[in-house]
């Protein structure tokens, strides 16, 4: 349907002596939702920051929008894994999307009028139009992690990033995220890092599982072969198809 | 109490006072905001050396003070940004280190040893006129780093990691903080004293921060609560004859404990009030 915005090429990665990733191959196309599952201490985390350009990648080739991830960082808006860090800093909400713009054209002294507006725009996009001037610290967990997704719309990124954005948060605001994203998705790409397999599989359009390699996955094939295995949605069983798929 | 105020000395007490609590109060905010009271506590001690060097060598004591500071900030600063896991190993070997090569080189000092115990807890009814323009030098520098660079000081503070995804140079800031603090903790060395410096640094802040929406707001209060604190102390001091530095530090963590009482007895009327 459309051009690959991100192309990874036999990509592997390793701290010190110990290899995170190996020989990755991946492509993400226009307004993909891209799921990404696996363990933890998998390289999942270490493939986000490869994609935005955070570590640079010793082994392969690494390309968004044609070219090296860190020409791109305007393009891609990144919402981190714990948005629970520094609850207690005295900042407004609307600061905190207000940051998503730096690095573009400010002004000398305070925020300019254009920015302020676009926060707000961004705000009302997320449903968190009302909170805009509450200190960050107030808000719930899933309330700030939609002003954390925010932040990232601010600059009016091309792809979305986030990984575990559904980790602290109860099931309704985990459904609400959800639908946040499946929305957005009609004009920019998703790729999040998740455990939430079940939660997933119903946005997804590509699902793949890293655990050092990357086993891909094109979402309703995956489907097909869970519910031809067993009837329910059994996250251990998902994992061991996985598995048996590695 | 009016005559006191006709003394000299007084009256460079005073502006010493209000000087330090603004430099305080802002940089306070920031060294409370991004979880560096022990850092400060490090660098302070550290600094010590510094006055040791500048006696020993004949040198102004801020100057000696400032550059063992600047120097200690320095370190930390490359160490923290490299092996943050072993940083409070570090600090807590400069702390001791800095203390120990001031005390050698007071010691050595020929002839009169300059009073120990000011520096360790305060001697601002000494200040001198070059004290005066330092401080008041330092506090314009702070102020105008903070009006020029407040988002992205504000950025790397609140989220260090996406600040530098937007393209900020995370480790300059964080840098320019430390440096900054180091400064700030010489100054704010000669109206309390060494050793109480981080309460000076933290107890306003602390109730600044409580009462605050925003990083700014946080900066004022805690400047205008430590200028308050400082007045209120150096009367304390002034009309019983006891230490500014300690009087000042006990006068803060008095309201504090206010503070914190009237907080527990309103905070559940405020619930009540948001149901």
């Amino acid at each position: 349907m459309s051009k690959p915005i991100i192309e990874i090429e036999n990509l592997s990665f390793s701290y010190e002596k110990q290899t995170v990733l190996e020989d990755i191959n991946l492509t993400v196309e226009e307004r993909d939702f891209l799921a990404i599952i696996g363990p933890n201490g998998g390289g999942k985390s270490t493939l986000l920051k490869l994609i935005l350009g955070i570590k640079s990648a010793k082994k392969g080739n690494i390309k968004t929008f044609g070219k090296k991830p860190k020409k791109n960082l305007s393009k891609i808006g990144y919402v981190p894994q714990n948005t629970n860090v520094n609850i207690n800093f005295p900042i407004k909400v609307i600061e905190v999307v207000i940051m998503g713009h730096i690095g573009t054209k400010r002004p000398l002294f305070g925020y300019a009028k254009e920015e302020k507006m676009c926060a707000m725009g961004v705000l009302e996009q997320v449903g968190m139009e009302r909170f805009a001037n509450e200190k960050i610290g107030s808000l719930s967990g899933g309330q700030r992690q939609r002003v954390m997704i925010a932040r990232a719309l601010c600059a009016h990124p091309q792809i979305l990033i986030l990984d575990e954005p559904t980790a602290s948060i109860d099931i309704d605001g985990q459904k609400q995220i959800y639908k946040l994203l499946k929305d957005l998705n009609r004009y920019i790409t998703i790729i999040v890092v998740s455990h939430d397999i079940s939660v997933i599989m119903q946005y997804a359009n590509k699902v793949v599982h890293i655990n050092k390699r990357l086993t891909n996955h094109e979402a309703q094939n995956f489907k097909r072969g869970v519910t031809h295995q067993c009837n329910h949605f059994c996250e251990v069983e998902m994992f061991n198809l996985f598995k048996g798929a590695n | 109490m009016i005559e006191a105020l006709s003394y000299e000395f007084i009256q460079n007490a005073l502006i010493a006072g209000i000087l330090v609590s603004l430099a305080s109060g802002i940089i306070g905010s920031l060294i409370v905001v991004n979880r560096m009271v022990f850092l400060a506590g490090g660098i302070a001690h550290t600094a010590y050396g510094g006055i040791g060097l500048a006696v020993y060598f004949g040198l102004p004591i801020f100057l000696g003070a400032s550059i063992f500071a600047v120097i200690a900030s320095l370190i930390i600063s490359a160490i923290t940004l490299k092996e943050r896991d072993r940083m409070d190993t570090f600090i807590g070997l400069m702390w001791a280190v800095g203390m120990a090569v001031g005390v050698v080189l007071i010691d050595l000092t020929p002839g009169y040893q300059a009073d120990f115990m000011s520096y360790l807890f305060g001697s601002i009814l000494a200040v001198s006129h070059f004290d005066l323009w330092f401080m008041g030098g330092l506090l314009a520098i702070i102020v105008l780093i903070m009006t020029f660079w407040y988002r992205e000081i504000l950025a790397v503070s609140y989220d260090s990691e996406y600040a530098s995804l937007r393209g900020i140079n995370v480790k300059f800031f964080y840098t320019l903080i430390l440096v900054l603090s180091a400064l700030t903790v010489v100054v704010a060395i000669k109206v309390v004293g060494l050793i109480l410096v981080i309460a000076l640094l933290t107890i306003p802040v602390y109730i600044a921060e409580k009462l605050s929406t925003t990083l700014y707001m946080m900066m004022i209060l805690s400047g205008a609560f430590s200028a308050l604190f400082t007045l209120i102390g150096l009367w304390f001091s002034y009309e019983y004859d006891i230490a500014s530095g300690a009087s000042i530090i006990l006068v803060s963590a008095l309201t504090l404990f206010l503070f914190l009482g009237i907080k527990k007895i309103v905070l559940p009327i405020n619930i009540f009030k948001l149901k």
